[in-house]
């Protein structure tokens, strides 16, 4: 397949009330087959789907939070982060893992995937989208 | 235009399946393809074909069965999403060891690859869910 495709992937929600989350990491690893340009948007309660430390054991429901650093190795790189949502939720970027990607065009360099954008930032992000994933 | 379209809310409890159902009509009424409608999340329990409502409401499985026969239209039923939902066609019974299966006429278990080719082959996806 040929046509490659803006793709947005948008969370919205807190990772373990609901099974957004999860089934839309699992749209993302299933998508990154088809070398389509990705990209990851988290606001509203999606950002606390980044928070680091997330221990589930409590709900018996699997952390899964881990796959958001191997995201990297599926060529995803671009996990855009609403500032305006963390803050509303008294959060800041050292409340977030470290996700990390190997920069293939610069000697496989380490480089940050979180990427804080403000709101107006984001939805310009969405409009310049070929096909937008809501989550 | 070619459409796509997203339903990732069940029946009933949400309107999504509804209002996906009127708009595919009109899309197509208006001379728009769509070739394919996936469903995710509790989207899935659209396929079940031992749904039964109450006579005097609308029957949406049968409604979503009859419009895709008609129109040749794709409907696509998420695999993990429905085997954790309990959703099995005859063969995924068959394949897990279990005693039933529940997926009606139109429809299809498949991957997730089918809704990302569907958004590399519409020119629009429409998602109707919350």
């Amino acid at each position: 397949m040929s046509t490659t495709k803006k793709f947005l992937y948008v969370n919205r929600k807190a990772p373990y009330g609901t099974i957004y989350a999860l089934e839309s990491l699992e749209v993302v690893l299933i998508g990154a087959a088809f070398e389509q340009d990705v990209s990851l948007a988290f606001l509203d309660d999606g950002v606390f789907q980044l928070t680091k430390d997330q221990k589930t054991d409590g709900i018996g429901i699997k952390n899964f939070s881990p796959t958001y650093r191997a995201l990297g190795d599926y060529d995803v790189t671009k996990l855009y982060v609403e500032k305006e949502s963390l803050a509303e939720r008294g959060l800041t970027a050292e409340d977030l893992q470290e996700i990390m990607y190997e920069d293939e065009d610069d000697d496989w360099e380490e480089k940050p995937s979180l990427r804080f954008v403000t709101r107006a930032e984001m939805a310009d992000i969405m409009a310049d989208q070929d096909v937008v994933l809501s989550f | 235009m070619k459409i796509g379209v997203v339903i990732s809310e069940g029946p009933y409890t949400h309107q999504a399946a509804d209002t996906a159902y009127h708009f595919v009509k009109a899309a197509l009424a208006g001379g728009h393809e769509v070739p394919r409608v996936f469903f995710y999340h509790d989207g899935v329990n659209v396929s079940s074909r031992l749904t039964i409502p109450p006579q005097d409401e609308r029957h949406i499985q049968n409604n979503w069965t009859a419009l895709a026969q008609e129109h040749e239209i794709d409907l696509v039923v998420c695999i993990a999403a429905a085997q954790r939902r309990g959703l099995l066609d005859e063969n995924e019974a068959n394949r897990q060891g279990k005693d039933a299966n529940n997926i009606a006429d139109g429809f299809r278990i498949s991957g997730l690859g089918q809704l990302i080719e569907m958004g590399i082959q519409t020119d629009r996806l429409v998602t109707f869910g919350d």
